[in-house]
């Protein structure tokens, strides 16, 4: 079957079969290697993408499902400059094999797009689908807390810069 | 892991999935959120030569709330029941139970028709949907029909639907004005689906039960209502006493399977104790 998403702003047509999970289109078709797969039984969401803007776990959605879709991998969270969930993850060491790590920050960034100002009970509530091998948990939740106040500086720098 | 090989249709009405269900009835299969049928086909539990994809059709899309009920449309996804305002004010039991399903992910994906097609005994929105009377419309080859939640599920993964039937819609009466509702859930720690979940609302009218529904799911082969502690606690004060009877009477009208030790029969009289002296403390 042809199937057709826009992937980090790129629109891609591939013919697949019908049971190529989203996940091995990312890897496969499109030679984005950085979604991971984990556990592959839709537990651990390293796999998490956007789709369409929300958080998925792309090893439970067929690429067919996708097909006109928008999808955000962890290689196009970076703009000009590191996503603020990046720049968190970094200085607040949030990642250490990083094999977890692609899943962690789509669903972070996924949680501050639905919630910017989340508590650290929301944090820990939207980590709930992602399993640390490493169990760094604490400082995945640090690295959000950073995250959205990387966000709301850098907002405010905006305002600053656009009055100046 | 990939599944075994089928061919896949996305339909664009309910006309399409009848028609084509009836083509290959014993092995096709629909596919809405994907969440429960994608896992099983990938650890080839499940083996399916068509699918059909509903989530493109307008007609199974949408929540409505009109003067006196709500009506969710089959492919309505748990994140939109969480977030709808609607929701909210009509059936927030839908919407607390919704809520505390599986992950951010899941909850992104899973939608409310394919879990009560699903039929997993440990659910968690069949309690809801059990305690606020909800009516299902169905429909197939011979046309449309509606049917009673309460006589929807009828074993483990096996409910009224005929094959070549798609569930279409979820009818919510309003919840009762001033009623107290509440879904409790004891998680288990590894899967996140429900050990028990109870939920129940009550309307208090000068400290006394002037209604109420309990529903309970996971503890049993199928969720249930608790009929006769319903109709014992009508007309009662709602003291501490009151609730602990009604509590004995859910668990010991039910015969758990595999609980020779009586761990189901005693996390059922906690969970529906603390369900409804949490709902005693609302208000
Ligand atoms: C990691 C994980 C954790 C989970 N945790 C929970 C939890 O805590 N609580 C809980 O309740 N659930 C949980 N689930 C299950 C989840 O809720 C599923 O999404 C749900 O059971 C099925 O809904 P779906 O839309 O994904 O349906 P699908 O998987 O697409 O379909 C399920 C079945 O229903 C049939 N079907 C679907 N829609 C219709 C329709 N409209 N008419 C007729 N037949 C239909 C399909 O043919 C299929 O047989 C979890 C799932 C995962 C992967
Ligand atoms: S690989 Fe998808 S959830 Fe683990
Ligand atoms: S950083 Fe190693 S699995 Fe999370």
């Amino acid at each position: 079957m042809s199937v057709t998403m826009t992937v980090n702003g790129t629109t891609i047509t591939r013919s697949v079969e019908p049971r190529t999970l989203l996940v091995h289109f990312l890897r496969d078709e499109a030679g984005l290697t950085g979604t991971h797969v984990g556990c592959d039984t839709s537990q651990c969401g390293a796999c998490t993408v956007l789709l369409n803007g929300d958080a998925v776990k792309s090893c439970t959605v067929l690429a067919v499902q996708a097909n006109g879709a928008e999808v955000v991998t962890i290689e196009g969270l970076e703009q000009e400059v590191l996503h603020p969930v990046q720049q968190g993850f970094w200085e607040k060491h949030g990642l250490q094999c990083g094999f977890c790590t692609p899943g962690a920050m789509l669903t972070a960034s996924y949680l501050l797009s639905t919630n910017p100002h989340p508590s650290e009970t929301d944090i820990r509530d939207a980590l709930d689908g992602l399993l640390c091998r490493c169990t760094g948990y604490e400082t995945i939740v640090r690295s959000v807390q950073r995250a959205q106040e990387i966000m709301d500086e850098r907002q405010t720098e905006e305002r600053e810069t656009k009055i100046g | 892991m990939f599944t075994t090989p089928f061919d896949y249709r996305n339909a664009h009405s309910v006309q399409d999935v009848i028609e084509w269900l009836q083509e290959d009835p014993d092995n096709t299969k629909i596919l809405a959120g994907g969440h429960s049928l994608l896992p099983l086909m990938k650890l080839r539990l499940s083996t399916v030569s068509h699918l059909i994809d509903i989530g493109q059709i307008p007609e199974l899309q949408g929540i409505v709330l009109s003067d006196n009920e709500l009506r969710i449309g089959a492919f309505t996804r748990y994140v939109q029941l969480v977030r709808d305002p609607s929701v909210a004010l009509a059936a927030p039991l839908v919407a607390e139970a919704a809520r505390v399903i599986g992950d951010l992910q899941v909850r992104n994906r899973g939608t409310i028709g394919g879990s009560l097609c699903h039929a997993d005994p440990a659910a968690d929105l069949p309690a809801a949907l059990l305690a606020l009377g909800a009516e299902l419309e169905i429909a197939g080859p011979a046309g449309k029909r509606r049917e009673d939640i309460d006589s929807f599920f009828l074993a483990p993964f096996i409910t009224t639907l005929a094959p070549g039937e798609v569930l279409t819609a979820i009818r919510i009466p309003r919840i009762a004005q001033g009623a107290r509702s509440i879904y409790l859930k004891r998680p288990h720690l590894a899967s996140g689906y429900p050990i028990i979940g109870v939920a129940a609302w009550v309307v208090l009218r000068d400290a006394q039960v002037d209604s109420c529904r309990i529903a309970i799911t996971g503890i049993g082969s199928v969720p249930f209502r608790a009929f006769s502690a319903e109709q014992m606690l009508v007309g009662q004060t709602f003291t501490r006493d009151v609730i602990l009877r009604a509590a004995e009477q859910v668990a010991s009208d039910q015969s758990f399977d595999d609980d020779d030790d009586g761990y189901k029969a005693n996390l059922c009289r906690v969970y529906v104790t603390r369900a409804l002296a949490a709902l005693g403390n609302q208000g």
